[in-house]
């Protein structure tokens, strides 16, 4: 605008400013209303998903009505859809992915910020991002080659042997330890929430105030009390938000776990050794194969009760982040 | 002699501080009313009771051809000073002339910044605290600090903002305890009264006079010997600095105060001891003269200390 009125401000004769004229108010109005269709293509494009998903996953919802999600037996050949093992095998998962996740993305973030000499910051953060650019069927792969066998022999055979015969927790590891199941599934989960976490978490942490880790000091603490008194506390909201977010990319992804969990048994089981499913890992599996109208329209049900539950999860995590971000925190001055 | 001999001694030796204080002071609230008054009566009456039970606890601290550095920049060079027990001494300059730094210094602040490095001696007690073996932990546990933003932790409640020191390297304290400290610290810091009702809400819900009275509270609590306050009331309305100027008035029965000023007319109230940096054309500062407040604001020695305190630069 400023530039416009510059070139538009030629005298009058008798030396009046002139200030009258269009502009190039017909330019202007054609590039909003192209940049208005762009934003709204948006927005179709969202809407129309959620129709088809809707329309074609009538037929499966009308027919289970709420026991799709409540009902524990998927049999299409009895064309029984009850979606829970998947919904369970889902959050299952995500969780345990999330628990190996947050402390080593904390951790780490911890020692980006307050530890790491400047010139390594950089590089580790670099690393770190670039686990989230590694397209998930590598992932699905290196899990089949290097960490299933690896998880099964080192960690789920032991695992086995020392719970085995422990009451209650015997439960944890029932079944034969074969190297696909929730477990693995969960580990590769976690390596791939790490980026996701860890650069919220980073962020996060970064913004806490230098007064107030100066005034813990100050007291008379060592460094690690001044991150267990002022950084964490002052952080925990938006390290929260960024765990959530976290969960938000767990409980989407598909290709590696499809690989990694089994996909063979659809009982509901505390076992980390459960060859199961999850809903992403459920529709990639069988989409292929649906050779009625009502398997089809039960694995797109599927998918819609996916697309809800990222959906909110993801809103959760955005709020709390944007509240406990560090910026639009009020210290009360 | 006798306790209440040694008390009442005391109490006259209070007395007469404050009023050399209030005499240069010339600031207090305009209109306070009746009740108002004898709350301040009343609260003042609270702050000599807590000084009383440990007057004469500072120690002197004695700093000793300082230099101090961030990276490669030069900040501050050769500063020699000496700030005597129970006295307040302030540090006057126009910005940047390393005031700050020197503070930060003398609590081994300054080396928590990256690349930021000191040379020189600081004694307290008679001890480096940049010696050999010397745990900058252990130093600030004696070396209290209260910086030019109130800074309470946001997330712990008022009473866990004054014991946050006490919680650090192991000490454990009974909850009694813990309460008497809390309620001893609120007092000495002149705030009981204003949350006593509220000690489980967030120290961030205080006013901004009331969150620096909290760090106040929090620094004494660990009962330190030197009290460095940076600018404490640069971010405060008037009546709030006057109840912080009060405050020191009261403090150094019991600490060694250093407190860094913008204010000329802060310096001249609460200070005994004034000393002007200043930073020349090479870019460190130094220090260009230290002496009795009164004599640095009415007989400078230096033309450079006049020029500043008539407000001809800075």
């Amino acid at each position: 605008m400023a530039v416009q009125t510059a070139r538009r401000a030629e005298k009058l004769p008798g030396g009046r400013v002139n200030l009258a004229g269009r502009g190039s108010a017909l330019g202007d109005r054609a590039f909003q209303g192209i940049a208005f269709a762009f934003a709204a293509s948006i927005l179709v494009l969202i809407v129309t998903i959620f129709v088809v998903l809707f329309v074609d996953a009538r037929v499966a919802l009308a027919q289970e009505g709420l026991r799709f999600i409540t009902g524990q037996v998927w049999n299409p050949n009895e064309s029984i859809f009850g979606a829970l093992p998947y919904i369970y095998g889902t959050i299952f998962t995500s969780l345990i992915g999330l628990l190996i996740a947050t402390p080593i993305a904390v951790g780490a973030s911890l020692y980006i910020v307050e530890y790491a000499p400047n010139w390594l910051r950089a590089p580790i953060s670099f690393i770190v991002e670039l686990l989230a650019v590694i397209p998930s069927v590598i992932y699905g792969f290196w899990g089949l080659a290097v960490l299933a066998p690896f998880l099964r022999d080192r960690v789920e055979r032991p695992l086995k042997a020392a719970l085995g015969d422990v009451p209650v927790l015997n439960a944890l590891v029932e079944g034969p330890a074969r190297g696909r199941d929730m477990f693995v599934a969960g580990v590769i989960l976690s390596i791939m929430i790490l980026p996701t976490i860890m650069s919220v978490a980073r962020e996060v942490i970064s913004t806490v105030p230098g007064t107030q880790r100066e005034g813990m000091l100050a007291l008379g603490a060592t460094k690690w009390e001044m991150i267990k008194g002022a950084v964490l506390p002052y952080a925990r909201g938006g390290i929260v938000g960024a765990a959530i977010l976290g969960l938000g990319r767990a409980i989407g992804e598909t290709m590696a776990v499809t690989m990694l969990i089994g996909n063979s048994s659809t009982k509901i089981s505390w076992s980390l050794l459960t060859p199961g499913y999850t809903m992403a890992s459920a529709i990639a599996n069988q989409f292929a194969d649906a050779n009625s109208a009502v398997h089809f329209s039960a694995i797109i049900g599927v998918a819609v009760v996916l697309l809800f539950v990222t959906g909110a999860v993801n809103l959760v995590a955005r709020l709390i982040v944007s509240r406990f971000g560090g910026d639009t925190r009020a210290t009360g001055i | 002699m006798s306790t209440s001999e040694r008390r009442g001694r005391e109490t006259a030796t209070i007395e007469t501080a404050q009023t050399g204080i209030a005499d240069g002071r010339g600031m207090a609230p305009a209109s306070a009313s009746p009740a108002e008054m004898a709350q301040a009566a009343q609260e003042k009456a609270q702050v000599r009771e807590v000084i009383e039970q440990k007057a004469g606890g500072g120690v002197s601290l004695v700093a000793e051809g300082v230099n101090a550095w961030y990276g490669s920049t030069h900040a501050i060079k050769d500063v020699s000073m000496t700030f005597r027990a129970n006295e307040v001494t302030a540090l006057i300059g126009p910005s940047g002339c390393g005031k700050s730094t020197f503070l930060r210094c003398l609590n081994r602040m300054h080396e928590v910044l990256a690349g930021a490095r000191v040379e020189g001696k600081i004694l307290i007690d008679g001890q480096d605290i940049y010696g050999k073996g010397v745990d900058s932990v252990r130093v600030r546990r004696h070396i209290g600090m209260v910086f030019q933003k109130p800074n309470p932790f946001p997330m712990m409640s008022i009473y866990d903002n004054v014991i946050a020191g006490l919680k650090l390297n192991g000490i454990r304290k009974r909850k009694s305890e813990m309460d008497e400290t809390v309620e001893h610290s609120l007092r000495g810091a002149a705030l009981w009264n204003e949350v006593k009702d509220k000690l489980k809400e967030s120290g961030a819900s205080l006013s901004g006079g009331q969150q620096q009275r909290l760090c106040i509270a929090r620094t004494i609590a660990v009962e330190p010997e030197v009290v460095l306050m940076d600018e404490p009331c640069s971010a405060l309305d008037p009546i709030s600095t006057y109840k912080i100027e009060e405050l020191i008035g009261e403090l150094k029965q019991k600490y060694t105060i250093a407190i860094v000023t913008h204010n000329m007319q802060q310096a001249s109230r609460v200070a005994d001891w004034t000393s002007f940096m200043l930073a020349g054309d090479a870019g460190y500062g130094q220090l260009v003269e230290y002496g009795r407040t009164e004599q640095i604001f009415t007989q400078p020695q230096d033309k450079r200390t006049e020029d500043y305190i008539t407000g001809r630069f800075g």
